[in-house]
């Protein structure tokens, strides 16, 4: 058929047929954008769902580290920081500290004695209108290289297979390390007598412009006493938040925050290494936790300690964690926010 | 005032295609964003909330500007359902382009996140923080970028039919680049 005979209604039925392409077109643009034809997408929703079992839900609690009690304080820094960052918290002053300390694990009811893993949330803000808001652990690492990993793991341990684990870390030979720490590493008494690590690298970028690539730990002034595990789990379920409440109202707690520079070709990508030893370190300031609240009525409970709210003067690295764990954490909180009927209104005090 | 006139003003169309591109990225960015954990979300997030704002200041600017210049009149053969269509559409575009920044802007307020633009530049709070008022917009926020989607579809397919069906000059209107009239418009005037 050529052009000028074509008629009036078979040219209407063309312009109809291309508007349905136009249409349908963008609307499945739009669908795989939203990751509709990709079922092996690794979605924030596949990735929380992950920590818990089906119906086993932590409804209106944090989807990991639930377990926690809230901390006020200040955050003193002493200046050396501005070496590194121009952010106004490391000039020397005082700013406000509010924190969480937690157990890493999807269960606010576990026995403290269970969980391996200890943690502490931390935001600092600053009178720039600034936010540093972190998300540290006990562990000196993290247990596998890539978001990824993290979720095949979560599913490992979600799984009735019995050598899911065995898989799992014959597939990912840097788990082995966690494995090591877990089985050596000394437990404490006390969420004071631990130090915790940011895990993952940052950019920080001084006043000239110029960057680094920093990981910190924040080093707690109380000597750390190890006691066996056998013996913590006497102590009942919940010992570690009497534990903190009874010490800071003794004296406030003080950690030493360290940063560590990485050396240029230091793995700054996979938090599963550590750095080498002897990389130039700079203490920066000291936190003070001053007072300890329950969670239930604590202002840490409705403040999403995501990894990447940071002030101008530190930016996120190669790592892809902070990403994984911004969106992940946004999820948690999106969901705990729209479950609160299910929170506990009042503290639930099981001391032993 | 400009019923005689055909075409919105040249500042007009540069309106409503520069926000054309904006609000079709934003809805992309944001269906894209909340379904990936990758180092894009950062990304995709910290275009997303810039130009959210950027879009509610076009918006303002626009609507400013269409009270003031008005619009070319519908043609006078157009079939009273697809008048009241077109009507109703255009309030429910300026309803979600204003509305869905302030949704945005306000449920990071809810959960008290920082609201940081570029630049270091931080915006206040429009709320305290909240669990079912964050839970109330994040609903909103989600469900009316869909909602948003589907009207654009719609009013895609209903400018293409102006333009390639009727031929009745409401595309030439706000095209981009200006058109001939089509013939059907003087032969019905």
């Amino acid at each position: 058929m050529t052009e000028p005979n074509r008629s009036p209604a078979r040219s209407a039925l063309g312009s109809l047929v291309l508007i349905a392409v136009v249409v349908g077109g963008g609307a499945a643009a739009f669908a795989y954008t939203a990751g509709w034809f990709s079922p092996q997408r690794l979605t924030p929703d596949r990735l929380v769902d992950a920590f818990s079992p089906p119906g086993a839900e932590p409804l209106g609690h944090r989807r990991n580290h639930a377990k926690g009690i809230c901390f006020t304080g200040t955050f003193e820094a002493n200046g050396a920081g501005s070496a590194l960052s121009s952010a106004q918290i490391f000039t020397s002053g005082q700013y406000p500290a509010l924190g969480r300390f937690n157990l890493g694990t999807p269960d606010p009811t576990a026995p403290d004695a269970t969980v391996r893993v200890r943690g502490m949330g931390l935001r600092v803000s600053t009178p720039d209108g600034q936010e540093w808001r972190m998300a540290m652990i006990d562990v000196p690492f993290f247990p596998v290289a890539t978001p990824q990993a993290f979720y095949e793991l979560l599913l490992a341990l979600g799984s009735k297979a019995p050598d899911a684990i065995k898989t799992f870390a014959g597939a990912h030979p840097e788990f082995a390390a966690f494995g090591a720490w877990a089985g050596s590493a000394p437990w404490t008494g006390s969420y004071a007598e631990e130090r915790y690590n940011s895990i993952n690298s940052f950019v920080f970028t001084d006043g000239s412009g110029a960057d680094k690539t920093v990981r910190w730990s924040l080093l707690p002034a109380a000597q750390a006493v190890p006691v066996p595990p056998g013996d913590l789990a006497k102590r009942g379920p919940n010992f570690l938040e009497p534990e903190i409440t009874d010490r800071v109202h003794g004296g406030p707690q003080r950690w030493t925050m360290a940063l560590t520079v990485a050396d240029p070709g230091d793995p700054t990508s996979d938090p599963s290494k550590a750095w080498p030893d002897g990389r130039r370190t700079l203490e920066v300031g000291t936190l003070i936790v001053q007072q300890i609240e329950a969670e239930q009525d604590g202002p840490c409970r409705d403040i999403n300690f995501d990894p990447t709210v940071l002030p101008a003067g530190i930016r996120t690295s190669d790592d892809p964690f902070p990403a994984a764990r911004s969106s992940a954490y946004a999820k948690s909180y999106d969901r705990r926010t729209a479950e609160a009927k299910y929170y506990p209104e009042t503290a639930t005090e099981a001391k032993p | 005032m400009t019923e005689h006139r055909r075409q919105f003003t040249v500042f007009q169309r540069l309106l409503h295609w520069l926000m054309a591109v904006c609000i079709l990225a934003m809805l992309f960015i944001g269906v894209g964003m909340v379904s990936t954990i990758a180092p894009t979300y950062l990304a995709l997030v910290s275009i997303h909330k810039p130009l959210g704002i950027a879009i509610l200041v076009l918006v303002v600017i626009r609507l400013v500007v269409r009270l003031r210049d008005g619009a070319p009149s519908l043609p006078a053969d157009l079939p009273e359902p697809m008048r009241l269509a077109a009507h109703l559409s255009h309030y429910a575009l300026y309803i979600l382009m204003i509305g869905m920044p302030l949704i945005g802007w306000a449920m990071l307020s809810a959960a008290a996140y920082p609201v940081v633009l570029v630049w270091g530049v931080r915006l206040p709070a429009l709320l305290p923080q909240s669990d079912s008022l964050h839970t109330l917009l994040w609903d909103a926020h989600f469900y009316l970028a869909f909602a948003f989607f589907a009207l654009i579809l719609l009013h895609v397919a209903a400018a293409l039919f102006h333009a390639l069906v009727r031929r009745d000059g409401v595309f030439e209107a706000m095209a981009p680049v200006p058109v001939s009239a089509p013939r059907e418009v003087v032969a019905s005037k």
